[in-house]
C-alpha cells in the first residue's frame, strides 16, 4: 500500500505531547552562564556614554561588553551597510542592542542589565516609509547619505504607452502592513566553544548555512564548528536570518571558557526577530470594458528597518515578480526601492513578497470589477492565464508557471460554497437592523514555491539552492534518513518517512528521519520558501531509490534470481510472479554487511545513499479562496465568519499535514488582515512591542475552516509536489479585505488597509472615511 | 541557585512527588519547574501572560505558571505535561487527541494546550467548539489555526479512555 497520499500520524508527535520534546532552552549544560541585553530606548540617536561600572561590580556578573569590546568582529549583512553586534556611536532603532551581560543566572544577568547606563542624543527618528524618504530625512547611515539604499527604476519604454492607450484607467497607493512573526518560541542561543570546537545551539531553520557563516566569521574550520538546531518552535521565515546574538553569544563563550546561553522575552523578541511585509506600492493598471486587464504598473517602496538584511533587500524582487498573479496580462512593468527606517530590520515572514503581490494584483482585480459593474468571479475567470498555456512566461525571468489550473480551483470554491445563497443573504443584511453587515471576498491566488533551483538561493548567501537526502539502512533492515531540511512543525520527519517506506518497501515504523545536527547530516540548506517536501522530499525518494536497486542485487543473489525481476514490498523482496521466492528486508540488510554473503561486485554497507537535488525549476502553488465577513454596524467589529479554501499543491504526500499548513498559513493571513500590525509613533517609538497591544489572534477569533483541493503536479520532481507552507498566508489577506469592502461597498467603500481595526471601520460607518 | 538567606523553604508537590527546595520570593513558578526541576515540558512564551505556554494544573485547576510564584504553591498539587500520561506510559485521551486529529505542528504551545483542555474537559466533559475556543482563550498557538486543536479536544471528550497503546515515537535527536 502507498503511504504517499495517505493520513498517517506524525511520528514527532509523541515526544511533543508528552513534555519530552527539546527545545533549546530546555538545554543548559553543566556550567551554563547566562545573557542579557541592554538595548536602545531611542530610535535614532548618538550614544555619548556608556557606564558599565556598577553592573561590572555586581554579584555573579562574568563580563559586561559594549561595542568596543567587540572591534574586531564585523557586523552582519549588507557590504558597505552591516549591522554592528552592538551599537557603536549611534543607535538606529529602539530595541537595539547597545551592551550585553553574562552572569551566573538569568536573574542577575538581568539586574546587571539594568544597572547599565546608557546615555543617548536624540536625531530625528524617519520611523516609516513616508518619513524616511521625505525632502531633509536624517539618513540613517551617514557613509550613505540617503535612505533609499537601493532603486530599480520602470525603465521598460513600452508601460505608459500600453497603460495610455487601455480604454480605461485607474492608479492607486496601497499598504502591506508591518507584521511581527511572532512564533511562540522566542529566539534563543546556546554556545559552548571548548577546546575541541564550538557547538551552537540555535532556534534556526537552516543549520548548515548557519554553520557555513559562523565557522567563516570566526575563522574557524567546519569539521570543529557542530550547529544543533533541536526541537524548533515554529519559525515563519523569521528563523532563517542572522541576528547578532547568534555571533555574540559564541564569542562570550570563547572568551568566558564555558558554555553560555541567551533566551530572549518575548517583549525583545518583538523589537529584536525580523519584522515582515512593510510595503507600499504604485500600482498603475490599463483595462478595456469587459474587464480584461491589458497593462500594469507596480513599483513597490520596500520598508527594509534600519538595518538592510540580503533576504529583506530581496523582498520586492519576489513580490514583483509574482505581481500578475493568475492572470495574464500583456504588458507588465515593475520597479522598487529598499528604504532604511528607525525601525526593526525586515526580512522574510511566511510568504516573503508573495503575500503582498497577492494582496495588491487581488485588490486591483476587484478594484476594476467594481469600476465596471462586474462580478468578482467573473472578472477573474475572464483574465486567468488558460489550462493549456503551461508552462506559461511571465514579463520576468526568474518565473515560468510550471502548471495550474485556475479556472478549475475556482469552480471548486464555488462547489464548496453557496455564492447565491451568500449574495441574497448580504443584501438582505444591510437594511436589517438585526444583522451585521454581510461581505463576500474571493482571492485566486498563485505562488512561487520548492525554492531549489540553482541560484535560487545563492544570493541571500546560501551555499547552494539544492537539498540533501541520505538513506542509510541498517543491518537490521530498518533505515535512517538523513535530511538538510530542518523542520520546525512541518511534519517533515512523516513526509519524508512516508516518501521513503514507499521506496524503500520498508514499514514505515522502521524508519527513522534525522534533522537539524550538522554532525550528522553531513550537508544541507534547510527548511524556507516551501522547499521541503518538493525538493528535500524529492531527494530522499532519489536516494531510496537508489539504495532499493542495490539492495535487490543482493536479494536476486540470495534468491538465485535475475535482479531485474526482483520486487520489493511490505519489508520483504521476492521473485515477481513466484511470491513464495521471498527474503526479508532484515536478512537482506544483515549480509549487506557480510562480505561472504555478497555477490560479486557489490561492497559490504554500500546500501546507503545521499543526493543532492536541485529542481529545474520553482513550483507554483495556486488556489482559490472565498471569505465571509460580519461587520457590526455599530462598533465597526470585523469577524471573518467562513473561510472556504481551495489549494492546488500538486501532490500531497500527507493531507492531514497539508490541510494543518493551510489552516496555520490561513490564520497568520487573517491575523494580517485583521488584527496585527506593528505600529510606531513619530520619534519611532513602538506602540505595540508586547503581545498585549500586538493582537496575535486566538482561538475564539479565527473560523472554522472549509476546505478542499485540486491538483496539478509539477513536472520539476518526480513526486509531482508543489509546496504547501507559505500558501494560507498568500491567499487570505486578499479573501479577506476583499470581502470587507464588499460589506461596505454601498458606502463607497473602494479600499481598506490592512488591519481592518474596528476603529478604522467604524469611522468608515459612521464618519464617511478613515 | 544561591542560598540567600533570603531563600524561603517550599513543599510542592509536583506531578505526586513532594519535593522540597529552597527558593528566591521572586521567583516564578514556571522558572522553578524548568531551572530548578528541569521539568522543562512546561513552556514560556511570552512575559505578559498572554500566551499560555506555561500552563499548568495548581490543585486541579488551569494557570499559567508565569503568573504564580513558587513559594505561592507551597503545599499544593501541581501537575505539569509530564505528569498527565498514565503510569505505563500511556497517552491521557487529551494526549491522544491532539495527536489523532493534528492538534500541534512545532509542539511549543502544545503542553499548555493540552493542561488547558485538561482542566476544561474535567470540568465540561462534552464542551462544543464554542466552550473550547473560549476556554482556549488564553492559550496562543502561531502554527495549527486552532481548528485542529478545537478537533483534538472534541476527540478527548468523545473518547474519554483514550486509546490504551502508546505508541514508541520517534525521538528525531537522540
Ligand atoms: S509564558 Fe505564561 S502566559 Fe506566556
Ligand atoms: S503548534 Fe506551534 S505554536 Fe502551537
Amino acid at each position: 500500500m502507498s503511504l504517499v497520499g495517505a493520513k498517517v500520524l506524525r511520528k514527532e508527535d509523541p515526544n511533543l505531547i508528552t513534555g519530552r520534546g527539546q527545545f533549546v532552552d530546555d538545554l543548559s549544560p553543566a556550567g551554563t552562564a547566562y545573557v542579557a541585553f541592554v538595548r536602545s530606548n531611542e530610535a535614532h540617536g548618538r550614544i555619548t556614554n556608556v557606564d558599565t561600572a556598577e553592573a561590572v561590580a555586581m554579584q555573579g556578573v562574568l563580563a559586561v561588553w559594549t561595542a568596543s569590546d567587540v572591534a574586531d568582529l564585523p557586523g552582519l549583512g549588507v557590504p558597505g551597510l552591516e549591522r554592528p553586534l552592538l551599537a557603536a556611536d549611534k543607535v538606529r532603532f529602539v530595541g537595539e542592542s547597545i551592551a550585553v551581560v553574562v552572569a551566573e543566572t538569568r536573574a542577575q544577568a538581568v539586574d546587571a542589565a539594568e544597572a547599565v547606563l546608557v546615555d543617548i542624543d536624540p536625531l530625528p527618528a524617519s520611523p516609516t516609509i513616508q518619513s524616511a524618504i521625505a525632502e531633509g530625512a536624517a539618513p540613517l547611515d551617514e557613509n550613505v547619505g540617503a535612505n533609499v539604499i537601493f532603486m530599480l527604476p520602470i525603465e521598460d519604454p513600452d508601460i505608459d504607452p500600453a497603460l495610455a492607450a487601455a480604454p480605461r484607467r485607474l492608479s492607486t497607493r496601497m499598504e502591506n502592513n508591518r507584521c511581527v512573526p511572532t512564533p511562540i518560541e522566542t529566539n534563543v542561543v546556546l554556545a559552548d566553544w571548548g577546546p575541541s570546537g564550538l557547538t551552537l545551539w540555535a532556534t534556526h531553520q537552516a543549520p548548515h548555512h548557519l554553520r557555513n557563516t559562523v565557522a567563516t566569521y570566526f575563522g574557524l574550520a567546519q569539521d570543529t564548528t557542530r550547529v544543533i538546531t533541536p526541537d524548533v518552535g515554529g519559525g515563519f521565515g523569521a528563523k532563517i536570518n542572522f541576528t547578532p546574538d547568534l555571533f555574540l553569544v559564541p564569542a562570550l563563550s570563547r572568551a568566558l571558557r564555558r558554555p553560555v546561553k541567551y533566551t530572549q522575552t518575548r517583549s525583545e523578541n518583538v523589537l529584536m526577530m525580523y519584522h515582515g511585509r512593510a510595503q507600499e506600492v504604485d500600482i498603475d493598471v490599463g483595462f478595456d470594458d469587459d474587464g480584461s486587464l491589458l497593462a500594469l504598473k507596480v513599483d513597490v517602496y520596500q520598508d527594509n528597518g534600519a538595518y538592510a538584511d540580503p533576504t529583506g533587500m530581496g523582498l520586492p524582487a519576489l513580490t514583483t515578480t509574482m505581481a500578475a498573479g493568475c492572470y495574464k496580462i500583456p504588458k507588465v512593468a515593475v520597479g522598487w526601492k529598499n528604504i532604511l527606517t528607525n525601525a526593526t530590520p525586515v526580512a522574510a515572514y511566511r510568504g516573503a513578497g508573495r503575500p503582498e503581490a497577492a494582496f495588491y494584483i487581488e485588490r486591483i482585480v476587484d478594484m476594476v470589477a467594481d469600476e465596471l459593474g462586474l462580478d468578482p468571479v467573473e472578472i477573474r475567470r475572464r483574465n486567468f492565464i488558460p489550462e493549456d498555456e503551461f508552462p506559461y512566461a511571465t514579463h520576468s525571468e526568474i518565473a515560468v508557471y510550471d502548471s495550474g489550473n485556475f479556472a478549475g480551483a475556482l469552480d471548486e470554491l464555488l462547489n464548496i460554497m453557496d455564492y447565491p445563497a451568500l449574495v441574497q443573504e448580504k443584501a438582505a443584511a444591510i437594511d436589517d437592523p438585526t444583522k451585521p453587515l454581510l461581505g463576500i471576498g474571493f482571492a485566486t491566488w498563485l505562488e512561487i514555491a520548492a525554492f531549489g533551483p540553482p541560484g535560487a538561493l545563492e544570493g541571500f548567501g546560501h551555499l547552494a539552492s539544492w537539498e540533501s537526502g541520505q538513506v542509510r539502512v541498517q543491518p537490521d533492515g530498518s533505515a535512517i534518513i538523513y535530511t538538510g531540511a530542518s523542520p520546525h512543525g512541518q511534519g517533515t520527519v512523516t513526509t519524508l518517512a512516508q516518501i521513503a517506506a514507499d521506496e524503500l518497501g520498508i514499514d514505515f515504523d522502521k524508519i527513522s528521519v534525522r534533522h537539524g545536527d550538522t554532525a550528522t547530516v553531513v550537508q544541507g540548506i534547510g527548511t524556507m520558501g516551501s522547499r521541503a517536501t518538493a525538493v528535500a522530499g524529492e531527494s530522499v525518494k532519489q536516494a531510496a531509490t537508489k539504495v532499493t536497486e542495490k539492495a535487490k542485487l543482493i536479494a536476486a543473489h540470495l534468491l538465485e534470481a535475475n535482479p531485474e525481476d526482483i520486487e520489493v514490498n511490505d519489508d520483504a523482496f521476492s521473485v515477481k510472479g513466484t511470491p513464495a521466492k521471498s527474503v526479508p528486508w532484515s536478512e537482506v540488510a544483515w549480509k549487506s554487511f557480510q562480505n561472504l554473503e555478497l555477490p560479486e561486485g557489490v561492497d559490504p554497507g554500500s546500501l546507503e545513499s545521499t543526493v543532492h537535488n536541485a529542481p529545474p525549476n520553482f513550483s507554483f502553488p495556486s488556489g482559490a479562496y472565498g471569505c465571509v465577513v460580519e461587520i457590526d454596524k455599530m462598533s465597526g467589529d470585523t469577524r471573518v465568519r467562513d473561510m472556504y479554501l481551495v489549494d492546488d499543491c500538486g501532490t500531497v504526500i500527507n493531507p492531514l499535514l497539508a490541510e494543518g499548513q493551510v489552516h496555520g498559513g490561513v490564520a497568520q493571513g487573517i491575523a494580517q488582515a485583521l488584527y496585527e500590525k506593528m505600529e510606531y509613533d513619530a520619534n519611532g517609538q513602538p506602540l505595540t512591542a508586547t503581545l498585549v497591544d500586538y493582537l496575535v489572534p486566538g482561538a475564539p477569533d479565527l473560523p472554522t475552516y472549509t476546505s478542499s483541493r485540486t491538483t496539478t503536479v509539477t513536472p520539476n520532481n518526480s513526486l509531482g509536489a508543489k509546496g504547501i507552507g507559505e500558501s494560507g498566508s498568500v491567499g487570505a489577506p486578499p479573501a479577506v479585505v476583499n470581502a470587507a469592502v464588499d460589506a461596505l461597498s454601498h458606502l463607497g467603500v473602494r479600499h481598506i488597509n490592512m488591519p481592518l481595526t474596528p476603529q478604522k471601520i467604524f469611522s468608515l460607518l459612521h464618519e464617511g472615511g478613515a | 541557585m544561591e542560598n540567600r538567606p533570603s531563600n524561603v523553604p517550599v513543599t510542592i508537590n509536583v506531578n505526586g512527588n513532594a519535593l522540597s527546595a529552597e527558593v528566591e520570593p521572586r521567583t516564578l513558578l514556571a522558572l522553578f519547574l524548568r531551572d530548578d526541576l528541569h521539568l522543562t515540558g512546561t513552556h514560556i512564551g511570552c512575559d505578559t501572560s498572554n500566551c499560555g505556554a506555561c500552563t499548568v494544573l495548581l490543585d486541579g485547576d488551569a494557570v499559567k505558571s508565569c503568573t504564580v510564584l513558587a513559594v505561592q504553591a507551597d503545599g499544593r498539587d501541581i501537575t505539569t505535561i509530564e505528569g498527565v500520561a498514565g503510569d505505563d506510559g500511556s497517552f491521557s485521551a487529551v494526549q491522544e487527541g491532539f495527536r489523532q486529529e493534528h492538534g500541534l505542528q512545532c509542539g511549543y504551545c502544545t503542553p499548555g494546550m493540552i493542561m488547558a483542555a485538561t482542566a476544561l474537559l474535567a470540568d465540561n466533559p462534552n464542551p462544543s467548539e464554542h466552550d473550547i475556543r473560549h476556554n482556549l482563550e488564553g492559550n496562543l498557538c502561531r502554527c495549527t489555526g486552532y481548528q485542529m486543536i478545537v478537533n483534538s479536544v472534541r476527540w478527548a471528550a468523545e473518547n474519554p479512555d483514550g486509546v490504551s497503546v502508546s505508541v514508541g515515537g520517534q525521538g528525531a535527536h537522540s
